[in-house]
């Protein structure tokens, strides 16, 4: 037994050292292939350093992983980091006193935040009026428009000009059904996200009072000329046949790629499904309102954020920190990027992307960005908020379906939902 | 009947403990917390909390929302818990009569009971989603204008078939119980008599089925209630506007979607004392009607 003292030593020694890393959890909401991703980001992490170690928890959708992070907070077990979908950006702001701004957290492990290096487009949906940051983003999308080519060249329709202002999209639709080249010409998903949400920044017009709610509680101004119109010209689209609804989130996506429908408009993050049904398929920017002004004005991005919760050690912290340090450069994030199709956050890696040629081979993939990028945000586009945004897209998704059904006008619809929602607002802010 | 004696003072309750200990902590506790909380005003992380009383109560019931959710419940839980007994019962019926293969055509029609809540809602989504459901494109191309996601009472049809077919086996297997203890001399009598199948039937097998259907009526009535959580969950998501919000689905939705635990929690409340009642009708008035063997 010669070796015994060194193998006794051995053995004393590794769970030490295994203690001696500071372990940081990471509740997220990404299955499937992104869940490779993270699974992947946190594993490079760990063994890019010795000092911590980021142990990500598959914690099931949006709103469940958003659940288990708010009971495991009042039970005192707060994960470290808590991925949070677009919608539950409003309840986590609400929550001070449960957060830690990333702005602070970087600060304080020795990083400067420096804000031009990121997109304004979507760092700024992730901030406080006056600028900082609040939470990190880590996937970001934006509404993008699909077609499918086999279906245009069937109608009769220019196959590499996909329609780009919304008149000229529910022409083609009509043209797809009537030509008998599709069942559906056109279906989207989110009505609430892109055609509520986005057509307010993308058209340059308001969704709700204070900067639609980033600089202060917000009041509803979707009782609108240009939304009445954009929505009565969807019933009665819907009516003829020609739209499809397919559902309040991203089942229209299956609409699109069982080839039931020519034209969709969803999520650049919805890509990768679309690929894997094997559909001839392309990409356009998302249409706009050609009677609006100043339109396409700029789109806004959703998809999630990770937030650092409160009352955490300096050392966790600090391994926060680190970590966001880590996934702001630019290696990272390109992987991030080219893997997931989610945006970039930092202007170096969208630079290197499109330097590797990524975006030649891939078209379709920069458009979101160009989107986001397009004009300075105004009051109207640099996204939406609201205590209780899931409760008024409950409300909005209510208003419409009866809308789609006959049962009301686009203009009664968004009445009913302009009123409900602004109760609904002013109960959730405590009034 | 001779009453049974313990002699040791200490095991019934030790081997009452785990059963005692499972109700006190999974369900004692989970409804004080809720009637806790239900008087509170409260923020979704818990850190402003303001006793406000009976406000909650108030405001959930003057909200026409609850009203239609009430309303959708009554609906759907008569549609499910009748015809999942009416039809398990038939099929009971039915199976009794078969003379070859009647344990093959038994295990067929239990098997459905095999297949959890939520697995069942998604296996009617995917026979009829109006998008890609198997069923869905041969009923438009025969004319039928077949949309759940934006008809409302095609959308209550569907819950209630997905939420009856996955009850029926269970409701069969008792029945089936049932026929098999009543004395077949009794039938046999009553057919000597002259009495034709269905006088039969309704005159002397339904009356001394009672206990079981009666054991059923209160199983289903709290199946239809909440059990049903994951096939609307699954199959419409309380929609197309809230055509299929039950008060169990308003309950998950305003606590666990929109994040308002105090007024969630008021609506638990009433629902747990809704139960209360309809059990204690059905024990108070329909039970004295049932004769037991």
């Amino acid at each position: 037994m010669r070796y015994s003292p060194i193998l006794i030593a051995a053995f004393a020694l590794s769970p030490l050292a295994a203690e001696a890393k500071t372990e940081i959890t990471w509740w997220h909401a990404m299955s499937g292939a992104n869940n490779e991703v993270v699974e992947k980001i946190a594993a490079d992490f760990n063994a890019s350093q010795e000092e911590y170690e980021v142990k990500p928890v598959f914690k099931g959708t949006y709103p469940e992983t958003l659940n288990a992070g708010i009971a495991a907070f009042r039970a005192g077990q707060a994960p470290d980091i808590m991925q949070v979908f677009d919608v539950g950006t409003g309840v986590m702001m609400a929550a001070q006193g449960a957060v830690k701004p990333v702005a602070d957290v970087l600060t304080e492990a020795g990083y400067t935040f420096d804000k031009s290096q990121y997109l304004p487009g979507i760092v700024g949906y992730y901030s406080t009026p006056d600028g900082t940051m609040l939470s990190f983003p880590y996937n970001s999308s934006s509404p993008i428009l699909y077609y499918n080519k086999d279906i245009f060249q069937k109608a009769g329709l220019d196959v590499d000009n996909p329609p780009k202002t919304w008149a000229e999209v529910w022409a083609a639709a009509r043209k797809i059904k009537e030509s008998g080249a599709a069942e559906c010409g056109y279906t989207s998903t989110w009505l609430t996200w892109i055609h509520t949400e986005n057509f307010a920044a993308w058209n340059n017009v308001a969704w709700g009072t204070n900067e639609n709610g980033l600089a202060g509680t917000p009041e509803l101004q979707i009782d609108s000329p240009l939304y009445a119109k954009h929505f009565q010209e969807i019933a009665d689209l819907a009516k003829e046949g020609v739209f499809v609804y397919g559902g309040r989130t991203s089942e229209a996506k299956q609409n699109f790629t069982s080839g039931q429908c020519g034209i969709l408009t969803e999520s650049s993050g919805g890509l990768g499904d679309v690929i894997k049904s094997g559909i001839n398929y392309g990409t356009g920017q998302l249409p706009y309102d050609e009677t609006a002004e100043g339109a396409p004005q700029n789109t806004t991005p959703g998809g999630a954020s990770l937030w650092v919760m409160a009352g955490k050690s300096d050392e966790v912290y600090k391994g926060v920190g680190e970590f966001f340090n880590y996934l702001s450069q630019t290696p990272v994030q390109e992987y991030l990027h080219q893997q997931s199709g989610y945006l970039p956050v930092t202007f170096a890696a969208y630079e290197a992307t499109k330097a590797s040629g990524f975006y030649d081979k891939n078209p379709g993939r920069e458009t979101p960005i160009l989107q986001m990028m397009g004009k300075p945000p105004t009051e109207n586009s640099k996204g939406v908020r609201a205590p209780n945004l899931p409760q008024l897209r409950d409300i909005q998704n209510e208003e419409y379906e009866k809308m789609l059904d006959g049962q009301q006008t686009a203009a009664e619809a968004l009445k009913n939902a302009q009123e409900r929602g602004n109760a609904a607002i002013k109960e959730a802010s405590g009034g | 009947m001779r009453r049974t004696v313990f002699p040791n003072k200490l095991l019934p309750w030790l081997l009452l403990a785990p059963q005692l200990a499972v109700t006190l902590i999974f369900f004692y506790w989970p409804a004080l917390q809720a009637f806790r909380q239900s008087m509170l005003k409260e923020d979704a992380f818990g850190l402003s909390t303001k006793f406000v009383g009976l406000a909650n109560f108030r405001k959930v019931l003057a909200d026409p929302a609850y009203l239609n959710a009430l309303k959708v419940t009554v609906v759907f839980s008569l549609a499910v818990a009748l015809s999942a007994m009416a039809i398990a019962l038939f099929l009971a019926v039915q199976v009794e009569k078969i003379r070859c293969g009647k344990g093959f055509y038994r295990t067929l029609m239990i098997w459905p009971y095999a297949v959890a809540t939520a697995i069942a809602g998604m296996l009617w989504l995917f026979l009829f989603n109006p998008g890609f459901g198997t069923l869905a494109a041969p009923m438009r191309a025969l004319g039928f204008n077949w949309n759940p996601l934006l008809k409302g009472d095609q959308a209550m049809g569907l819950v209630i078939a997905a939420a009856t077919w996955k009850q029926i086996s269970y409701n069969f297997l008792f029945f089936v119980a049932g026929l098999q203890a009543i004395p077949k001399s009794l039938i046999e009598a009553a057919a000597i008599d002259g009495a034709s199948r269905r006088h039969a039937f309704w005159t002397i097998v339904f009356p001394l089925l009672a206990p079981t259907t009666f054991f059923l009526l209160v199983v289903n009535t709290v199946y239809a209630l909440f059990d049903t959580f994951g096939i609307i969950h699954a199959v419409t998501g309380g929609g197309p506007g809230r055509a299929t919000e039950t008060l169990v689905y308003k309950v998950y939705n305003d606590g666990f979607v929109n994040l308002m635990m105090g007024e969630s929690a008021a609506q638990s409340v009433i629902l747990m004392v809704i139960v209360i009642a309809l059990t204690a009708i059905q024990f108070r008035f329909i039970e004295r009607r049932v004769h037991y063997g």
